[in-house]
Parts: structure tokens; C-alpha cells; sequence
């Protein structure tokens, strides 16, 4: 076990225990009187400026929990994140220099909180992987890197349909409600059915266990199925 | 392609090595028609190194010139062209307008595949009397205004008038639309130019008409930004009932999309804006307002009273014969006329030929073409509107350039892309454009001109100013 503290002066990086990246313990407490998590958002320190999110840059492929904000003093990062309890957590601090913005990177819960789930890509070829309860199925495809081609274009913020998954029907009962919003983009998607959601809007839950999901065909898809048939019949 | 066995299955394996040559694929355009048909070459054939060509020192087309200010998390799929051109076998090659800097044959000569996505940079005309009078402008002029699109950066648009008319029913209507009448403390948080914040500053529109031929239910924009328009803050949306009358019934079976569409359109004409009545008892300032008006077709722009400018259009009435999508517009013989200063066009953009060597289709303004390869040019492709139409959104265009793609891989995998002779790619376009005095702007070059413009939005609160002169971008970069 680690020290607590503030994870994000870059020269504090410790080399972890299981030697994949290095990180800290985190008991609940980020260090300093900076950076207190008690899950509400936190007061930026004194010196420091909120940026805006897109000032904060691509995250990619690293795995946030619900980060509210990133103050920057000078070189120095401080992030605030709400955490939905103080368990003890190993945080995996990498960062990436750009212009001095410390980016968390998967930040992973222990293993109780596994999930599998299998996608059913285009081209029939069943991906399958593990999930934390509370990410979203596009976080799921990002982190894990799963060959979705186009997945997730607008990065989940509901301005695009690329994350269009098809659920079975006892599954899509059991969801959160759709918003307006996600209903408005969804019917811009191709392929859609009765028991479509867009990825970036659904979390994973416990019930979900063993959850297949299939990625629609698109249009380009379906015009080569079409292509395929013609040939064959010649 | 008889007795080839049919098509290669969806999803590609990555092409293992092989003594050949690796395939050169070179893409013309750096929006996302371009980006996207490199990513997916890239990403499913693990040798073929990829060049994409732009005319501008800066990349990414429309997702930089096109989309509104307002709409940066549509601008997210930067990130990844971004990665794409950073990475090992893509290079990008800005400020070399293909056609008259190097040729496509020229390209041919230098790539096993040339890739056409250079997009729709013409417009589709009114062609009617007046539409060339000062004040009357085109929606892809405004937009490329308030975009930063250099081309257009001298537009200085006279928005001295209370009344402004769109004609066209689409999203870009609605763009220009909201980017008239929202209020300028959202505004000045975007990446509009710094140019076009300040002429909507001392803007005196405060009502717009969008106008289209035909009716509700054929209007091309969608859901999201009508939502978005509807809850705009400070502007009432003016939607007259009897334009809907029946629609509720008709569309109780359409598709999911056009059913919440119509319906959404038919609760804000039916909605009483009981606040905004109560305001004005109050004596407050009049909201600004902005309101459809359906089977109107554009006659005539009316010149004042010197002919000197635009004071208004009239309309022939119209009804539709057919239904649905293919419902036409057909005059009725009645006119209107409506009073407006400014009036924009938003009936479409449009493709242009690009090089004697490509053919064209000219009524459609498409390169014609099946699956994205070029009829009768072997080696030769396209992707994005100008293979398709100038429409949709990116999604559309991410399906249609993975089309592309998958057509020059099927073609590389199965030997009609003959990648034994080895080409040089940028090897050869290299010493041609030096010889015509053309120096290529690299993606680490756009990187800092991307710095600068961040770094001179940052003071402003803006996540980028943009650069507007290209003189300007080359003088960042030592050129």
C-alpha cells in the first residue's frame, strides 16, 4: 500500500505493486488540502483557473471517473473527481504532457466490480470483455480498444449516432429511461430498431452480466450484403 | 471480377507481410471524407502509407469551416484525424490545391490509389432576378464568415436591417439562423472569429424567417437542432397552427424520426408563449423571433427604391403534389412579398470538377462512381459529397468514406491494384511542386499554427481565435 497524496505532481509517480503503470493508493483522501474528495465538487485552490473542457484536450483512451473539472497552476495539475465512495481505490496515475495537463489514466476498481460483455461486431465476429459497473458502453469500447470501426465519434457527447447498439428486448426493458436528447440522435442512426440505445448513454450494471450487444450494420454494410447477393446469383 | 469468388468478407483481417511494395494511397481533401477513408485504409492494411493532399494550409474541411461555433462537440472527431496524422504512415500535405499545383494524373502517376474527397465548395444558385444585390448572400459564404473560412473573410455582411430571410429548410439554415439571433455572451465563448462577433454585435436583426417550398413534412434539418432553436434564449419561435392542420394524423404511422420531428413542430405552433406575452405586458424588450413559413418559392429578390440593395422577396405560393420525400412544389399562381434587408440562400452546396481527368456528372455534381470507384479510371476513387451529394451529417459521410475504403482495400487484396511497380508518392509530387514554386505545409507546421490560435482564443476565454489570412498561417510556420 501506498502513501496518500496528491496524485498529480507529476514528480510523485510511484511504480505500483502489479508493475503495469505506475500509481497510488487512494484512501479517500487526495492528499493535500488542495484536493479534498468527499464526493461533492470541490473549491478550486487559490492561483488556479478552471479550463475549459476543451482546454483539457482528447482523453482518449484513459478511463475518468466523473472528473468535474482541472485546475492549472502553471505546471502543476490538481484534479477533482467525484468518487462514489471512499474504499480504498488504486488510482493509476499516468499523465501526458500537454501543455503541462496531467490526464488520469485507467483508473480501475477491484475486480467485484467486473462485468462481461460480449459485442456482436458488423462482420459477425463476437468481441468480448470486462467491464466496471458504472462505465458507459462506449467507455467500454474506447478503453478496451475493441475494433468497432467509427465508434464513438463525437466522444459521448450525445452530437452524433455512432455508438448505435442493439440490445435483446429483456435487457432494453431494464435500462435507465432515454432522454429526449439521446432519443433525438438515435434517430439519425441507420439500422435503428425498437431496442436501440446509443452506447455512450448506457451504463453498466450488475444485471448486465453476460449482456451480448450487437453493432448495426451501416449503410455501405448493407449495400455490399445487397452486392454479395447479386453475384452470387449470376 | 467473374469467377473472383465474390467479394472479401466485411472486416478485413490486417494484410499480413508480403514481398510487394507497400501499397501508396494518396487522398485529396482533409475533411472527414478524407480522414476517415485514410483511417480505415490504415487501420486494415498493415502496410499501406497513406498522403492526404489539402488546399489550405489547414485541415479538416468542414468540421473546421463548416460546423457552427456553437456545436464544438461535433468538432470532437478531430481527435481523431488528429491521431491519424500523427501516426507512422500517414503524412499530410497542406496548402497544395490539387489540380493546378499537381495534377491528378500526375498523382496517379505517384500512387497505386488517388482517393478523391475534396467536398462541395460551390453552392447551388437561386437563379432568380436580384440575387445579386448587395445584401442577398449564400448560406456557404456566411457560414465560411463567421467559420474563419479565408475565402470568405472579407463577406462583411450588412446585418443593419430588423428583418433577415433564409431560404431553405435544412440545418444549415438553422445555423445560420441560431448564429443570428443568439445572445452574444454565448457566442463570445466559441470559436467564432473575433471579425464576425463584433459585426453581430451591432446587429439590428431581430427576426428571421426561414422559408422553404414545400411543407413541415419535408423539412431536411432534424430534431436536434429545431430543439435547440425552439429553446434558444431571448427569441420566440413564431410557428403558424394552420400550417399543421391534419399533419398530427399523417404522420401517426411515419418513422419514429419524422412522427417526433412533426410532432415537435406541431406543440411549438400549438404552445402559447405565455412568458414571453407576460414580458412584454411588463414592458420588457421585445425577444427576438424567428419563424418557418412553408410552400413559399423563391420569384424575385426586390431591389429598394435606388436599386442599390435587397427590401425584399416575393414568393410564388405553391402546393405539393405526392407525398413524403418526393412531394413536389408546383406554383399556384399566387404571390406574396415579404419586406427583409438581408436574405440568405441555403438551398444546397455543390461539387465542382476538379480536373479534366475526372469525369463529372454535372447535372448531379458527383464524380460518377460505384462503391467509391471512378467509372472507366481504374485507380481512381472518391468519397464524401463528392461522391455522393452534398448532404448528411458525419456519420453519413464515416459510412460512405468506410465504403470508399473498402473498395480500394478489396481492390489491393484482390491484385486489381497492381502494387508491384513501386510508386514514389510524395517522392515525385515533392519535385513537381518545388518546381512550380509550391511549398507543402506538414501536420506538426498545422500544429503550431493550432497553438497560436489556441494560445490567442485563450485571453478572450475562446478555445481558439482563428487565423483567417493564409498569408498569416505560413508566416507562423517560417514560410
Amino acid at each position: 500500500m501506498k502513501k496518500t497524496g496528491v496524485c498529480c505532481q507529476p514528480d510523485e509517480r510511484e511504480a505500483s505493486a502489479t508493475g503495469e503503470c505506475p500509481g497510488l493508493w487512494y484512501d479517500g483522501h487526495l492528499g493535500s488540502a488542495t484536493l479534498r474528495v468527499t464526493g461533492q465538487k470541490a473549491q478550486p485552490p487559490p492561483g488556479c483557473c478552471l479550463l475549459s473542457a476543451q482546454e483539457v484536450g482528447p482523453l482518449g483512451n484513459w478511463d475518468l471517473l466523473y472528473v468535474f473539472g482541472m485546475y492549472t497552476k502553471k505546471k502543476t495539475v490538481f484534479a477533482h473527481c467525484h468518487v462514489s465512495s471512499t474504499q480504498p481505490k488504486y488510482l493509476n496515475c499516468g499523465y501526458a504532457e500537454k501543455g503541462g495537463l496531467l490526464i488520469f489514466s485507467n483508473l480501475s476498481y477491484s475486480s467485484e466490480d467486473q462485468v462481461t460483455v460480449h459485442f456482436i461486431n458488423r462482420d459477425g465476429e463476437q468481441l468480448t470483455t470486462t467491464a466496471k459497473e458504472g462505465d458507459s458502453l462506449l467507455e467500454v469500447v474506447v478503453n478496451h480498444n475493441l475494433a468497432i470501426d467509427g465508434f464513438g465519434a463525437c466522444e459521448g457527447t450525445l452530437a452524433c449516432s455512432t455508438c448505435h447498439l442493439i440490445f435483446d428486448k429483456d435487457t432494453f426493458q431494464k435500462l435507465d429511461a432515454i432522454s429526449d436528447a439521446e432519443l433525438d440522435m438515435l434517430d439519425l442512426a441507420y439500422g435503428l430498431t425498437d431496442t436501440s440505445r446509443l452506447g455512450c448513454q448506457v451504463c453498466i450494471k450488475k444485471l448486465m452480466d453476460g449482456l451480448t450487444v450487437r453493432v448495426p450494420m451501416d449503410v455501405s454494410d448493407m449495400r455490399r450484403q445487397l452486392e454479395v447477393g447479386k453475384q452470387s446469383k449470376q | 471480377m467473374a469467377g473472383a469468388g465474390g467479394r472479401a468478407p466485411l472486416g478485413l483481417r490486417r494484410w499480413l507481410s508480403s514481398p510487394a511494395p507497400a501499397p501508396r494511397v494518396c487522398v485529396v481533401g482533409s475533411g472527414p471524407a478524407g480522414f476517415y477513408t485514410a483511417q480505415h485504409i490504415l487501420k486494415h492494411h498493415g502496410g499501406a502509407l497513406v498522403d492526404i493532399y489539402e488546399k489550405l494550409p489547414v485541415p479538416f474541411g468542414l468540421v473546421r469551416f463548416g460546423v457552427a461555433p456553437d456545436h464544438p462537440e461535433v468538432k470532437n472527431v478531430i481527435n481523431t484525424f488528429t491521431q491519424t496524422a500523427r501516426s507512422e504512415r500517414c503524412a499530410y500535405y497542406g496548402n497544395v490545391t490539387v489540380g493546378r499545383d499537381v495534377t491528378v494524373p500526375e498523382l496517379q502517376q505517384a500512387y497505386h490509389a488517388v482517393v478523391l474527397s475534396y467536398g462541395a465548395e460551390d453552392n447551388r444558385v437561386l437563379g432568380i432576378p436580384g440575387e445579386n444585390l448587395p445584401g442577398v448572400y449564400t448560406a456557404r459564404a456566411f457560414v465560411g464568415w463567421y467559420n474563419g473560412l479565408p475565402e470568405n473573410r472579407d463577406l462583411k455582411p450588412d446585418l443593419s436591417c430588423e428583418t433577415a430571410l433564409i431560404l431553405g429548410h435544412g440545418n444549415v439554415a438553422l445555423d445560420i439562423a441560431r448564429i443570428l439571433l443568439s445572445p452574444l455572451q454565448l457566442l463570445r465563448k466559441t470559436d467564432i472569429t473575433d471579425s464576425s462577433l463584433a459585426a453581430l454585435a451591432c446587429s439590428k436583426v431581430k427576426r428571421v424567417w426561414l422559408v422553404g417550398r414545400r411543407g413541415p413534412l419535408q423539412v431536411a434539418f432534424t430534431i436536434k437542432e429545431l430543439r435547440e432553436m425552439i429553446n434558444l434564449p431571448g427569441a420566440r419561435p413564431v410557428l403558424d397552427p394552420a400550417d399543421f392542420t391534419g399533419l398530427e394524423s399523417a404522420v401517426r404511422d411515419a418513422p419514429r424520426p419524422r412522427k417526433r420531428l412533426t410532432e415537435l413542430m406541431i406543440k411549438t405552433a400549438l404552445e402559447k408563449p405565455v412568458e414571453m406575452q407576460a414580458a412584454a405586458a411588463a414592458g420588457a424588450a421585445a425577444p427576438r423571433e424567428w419563424g418557418l413559413k412553408f410552400q413559399r418559392s423563391p420569384q424575385e429578390v426586390l431591389p429598394s427604391a435606388d436599386g442599390r440593395r435587397a427590401r425584399g422577396i416575393r414568393m410564388a405560393l405553391t402546393c405539393l403534389e405526392g407525398s413524403g420525400d418526393s412531394a413536389k412544389a408546383v406554383p399556384t399562381g399566387a404571390v406574396e412579398e415579404l419586406e427583409c434587408g438581408l436574405v440568405l440562400s441555403s438551398i444546397g452546396y455543390r461539387s465542382l470538377p476538379l480536373d479534366p481527368a475526372v469525369p463529372f456528372d454535372s447535372q448531379h455534381g458527383v464524380i460518377p462512381n460505384s462503391s467509391g470507384r471512378v467509372q472507366g479510371v481504374p485507380g481512381l476513387y472518391c468519397s464524401g459529397w463528392v461522391k455522393r451529394g452534398p448532404t448528411g451529417v458525419i456519420i453519413t459521410t464515416m459510412n460512405d468514406s468506410f465504403d470508399t475504403a473498402q473498395s480500394v482495400l478489396e481492390d489491393l487484396q484482390g491484385g486489381v491494384l497492381d502494387t508491384s511497380p513501386p510508386r514514389e508518392g510524395f517522392g515525385l509530387v515533392e519535385s513537381i511542386l518545388r518546381s512550380r514554386g509550391v511549398r507543402p505545409v506538414s501536420f506538426s507546421d498545422w500544429e503550431k499554427i493550432d497553438a497560436a490560435e489556441v494560445a490567442r482564443g485563450k485571453a478572450a476565454g475562446k478555445p481558439r481565435e482563428k487565423i483567417v489570412d493564409p498569408v498569416e498561417m505560413l508566416q507562423i510556420i517560417g514560410h
